[in-house]
């Protein structure tokens, strides 16, 4: 993603840029040669630095041995593929439970968000004033931390705060029932965390819906649902495979919900690299396991591309 | 349900028409705020039939149209389809379908699921079979498994309408489908609907400016002016006796003079020119319209002769009999056009005159030339003299 966004910004339109009014015409004239290369090299040199450099070592690390005899921490290279074993072996169920996690994020940010853009896209067309204000509202959470707003969730889900207080009321949630610590606070984190960016990549494909094609389907004897699911739907479908990855990607990879609203029993692959990272000091293990996780999460995604239809993404 | 019949099973939407059938709009009124689009139409188009409803944009006759597919609520009004009360009934379950101005092709689909989205919606067996025989019709079977996006714009034009036929709606709507298209291809696709419309026998309802276009297709012409239909009739109808100036000149091109009428003892009527009261023009009794007072005399352009004269007012005794004579004038622009060349004459006293004339012999006349115009009274038309004489006129 970071490599297409890089080749946006030396796009054909800078190579046709033309030098300065030069006395030569050919110059001029001609290829813009090396200069769009040029352009490109900010951003290769920070993807190689900050991208390509880090996983490297990462992946090296994951290879390496304790020294024999060593300190916690010390650790010399080696070709040990133990290492993934041990992720794989150890950890799966974790693996399983941050993809569930993330797979529901996603499911609960799609109902929540489709319906959302729509309003904004679509039902709110022709009238910029009230859609900018919803974008903003949609966007404004931005505006404070992320670990901020995660905290204030523990405060809304607390056990002596207003929703358990209507659960219990309403019997839906046992008397000695709670949210904070539960994998509902942090499936319902990880949904307000990333709602937003499901909402926008929808809504901007909404955003280019041709309504006289919505005309069309009625005027087709398709009734209001049947042509929102057959013309509506996958009209948006670019921007709902999009706003799903958007989701699903960093939910199942996050570990700050996990940590501040869940319990032992919750814990996401995230907290498990972390942990390894920082407190029990196994780089070679968490390098496997971010390794491990990577790969999953590239096979599930192109799984799913594929399953979606790419040819009429972007 | 009978057996033999192939039914369209538990669909909601209507059953095919066989051949169309009557659409009347009674009152059919639509106001947007303040605006009248539409202001209480009625009108009767008979099954079968051709219809056009002519006007320039903003004459609320996209807004008619709409009103019948049922993508436009009107705000008071009755549209019947077939003797049936539609004005409640939601688009899908109206038997309309409408070829849309941007033909609002769905982009995700194949050519061949576009034109059988309508048929596999009433849960017709035979779909694909159907469309495919639509699309032979308009000859693009070879293009049905293309996206719309592959097809140039003339190969969507023809998706467009085979989208809507193949539904046999008893009502089929045209929403300027040809506007987009440059003149030799729109000339080949009038020919292509009006075959269609031959072969499968639908009501055609037209919504164009075009008024040429509107006269080559329609049965029958409806001219729109203000949410109203100025006048309804055949097209040569319309065209050889407007009723109202704006017909007159929205209409193919009209001189038009005002004047005050007096009938004379045989019926006729003899209008004096406000401007030159020695000129007199004729209009036979079966062209008067039952006017007198002030008037409007009109002649279209084609049918009057340049006579060079010498600048003066021709006599009694030099004007044959059945003939009106006007001028004389000054020839201020000659413009040669192919098949004619048209000469605008400016007459003291009265707006530019124009005139058509075949190229059948020499151009004779040159600007700066006074002439006089003369043309058979047969040929003039009256109308009421309480109108804008410019009303409809194309604005160059």
């Amino acid at each position: 993603m970071a490599v297409a966004a890089t080749g946006h910004v030396t796009g054909p339109g800078d190579a046709a840029t033309p030098g300065p009014a030069g006395p030569d015409p050919a110059v001029a004239a001609g290829p813009a040669g090396r200069a769009p290369y040029g352009l490109l090299a900010p951003g290769l040199l920070w993807l190689a630095a900050f991208f390509v450099a880090p996983i490297a070592v990462l992946f090296v690390t994951s290879l390496m041995v304790p020294v024999p005899g060593g300190d916690i921490g010390q650790f010399q290279p080696a070709l040990d593929v133990g290492n993934y074993a041990q992720a794989v072996v150890e950890y799966w169920q974790i693996f399983l439970r941050s993809f569930w996690y993330g797979l529901l994020a996603t499911v609960f940010a799609l109902l929540v968000g489709y319906p959302l853009a729509y309003v904004i896209a679509v039902r709110a067309r022709g009238r910029p004033t009230l859609q900018q204000f919803m974008l903003v509202l949609v966007i404004a959470p931005f505006f404070t931390s992320f670990i901020v707003r995660t905290l204030a969730w523990r405060q809304i889900l607390a056990d002596e705060g207003p929703v358990v207080g209507v659960l219990q009321a309403l019997y839906l949630l046992p008397p000695d029932g709670r949210l904070t610590a539960t994998s509902i606070a942090v499936v319902a984190g990880l949904t307000y965390n990333f709602l937003p960016f499901m909402i926008l990549p929808i809504y901007a494909a909404l955003g280019r819906l041709d309504l006289r094609l919505v005309e069309a389907g009625q005027d087709l004897y398709a009734s209001p649902f049947t042509t929102f699911l057959r013309v509506t739907w996958p009209l948006s479908l670019p921007g709902v495979v999009a706003g799903t990855l958007l989701t699903f990607i960093p939910a199942s990879a996050d570990y700050v919900n996990a940590t501040l609203l869940g319990n032992p029993g919750t814990r996401m692959i995230g907290n498990v690299i972390d942990a390894q990272f920082f407190n029990v000091v196994d780089y070679p293990l968490a390098s496997a396991l971010s390794f491990v996780l990577m790969a999953a999460i590239v096979v599930l995604v192109a799984a799913y591309v594929r399953r979606a239809g790419t040819e009429d993404l972007v | 349900m009978s057996v033999a019949e192939p039914s369209a099973g538990p669909s909601p939407g209507p059953a095919p028409a066989a051949g169309g059938a009557d659409l009347h709009l009674e009152a059919l009124t639509k106001r947007f705020g303040a605006m009248t689009a539409v202001d209480a139409i009625d009108l009767t188009v008979p099954a079968g039939s051709f219809f056009a409803l002519l006007g320039p944009s903003g004459c609320g006759k996209t807004t008619t149209l709409r009103m019948v597919a049922g993508l436009e609520e009107p705000t008071a009004g009755t549209i019947r389809i077939g003797g049936a009360d539609v004005t409640g009934t939601p688009p899908h379950r109206r038997p309309v379908n409408t070829v849309f101005q941007s033909y609002a092709l769905f982009p995700h689909l194949s050519v061949i699921d576009n034109v059988a989205f309508g048929l596999r919606r009433r849960g017709r067996p035979k779909a694909r079979e159907e469309a495919m025989a639509a699309l032979e019709l308009v000859e693009l079977a070879h293009c049905a498994g293309r996206r719309p996006g592959q097809l140039s714009g003339g190969q969507q034009q023809r998706v467009a309408p085979a989208r809507a036929v193949v539904n046999r709606p008893a009502v089929l709507l045209l929403d300027e489908p040809l506007g987009a298209l440059d003149l030799k291809l729109r000339r080949q696709m009038q020919v292509e609907l009006k075959g269609i419309q031959h072969e499968v026998g639908l009501t055609f309802v037209h919504v164009t400016h075009d008024q040429e276009e509107a006269m080559t297709m329609a049965d029958t012409v409806a001219v729109m002016n203000g949410g109203r239909i100025e006048q309804l009739g055949p097209p040569a109808e319309l065209y050889e006796r407007p009723r109202t100036a704006f017909v007159a000149n929205f209409l193919g091109q009209s001189n038009l003079v005002p004047g005050y009428a007096t009938p004379t003892v045989g019926g006729a009527l003899e209008v004096r020119l406000d401007a030159g009261a020695e000129q007199l023009l004729t209009a036979p009794r079966e062209r008067a319209g039952g006017l007198s007072g002030r008037v409007l005399v009109g002649v279209r352009p084609e049918k009057v002769y340049l006579v060079p004269g010498d600048g003066s007012a021709p006599t009694d005794e030099e004007v044959p009999a059945g003939v009106n004579v006007l001028g004389p004038g000054k020839v201020v622009d000659v413009s040669f056009a192919g098949v004619s060349t048209q000469y605008l004459v400016d007459v003291p006293g009265l707006v530019t005159q124009t005139v058509f004339s075949q190229n059948l012999d020499q151009a004779r006349v040159r600007p700066g030339d006074l002439v006089r115009l003369a043309w058979a009274r047969q040929h003039t038309f009256v109308l009421p003299g309480d109108q804008d004489l410019s009303a409809g006129r194309a604005e160059d």
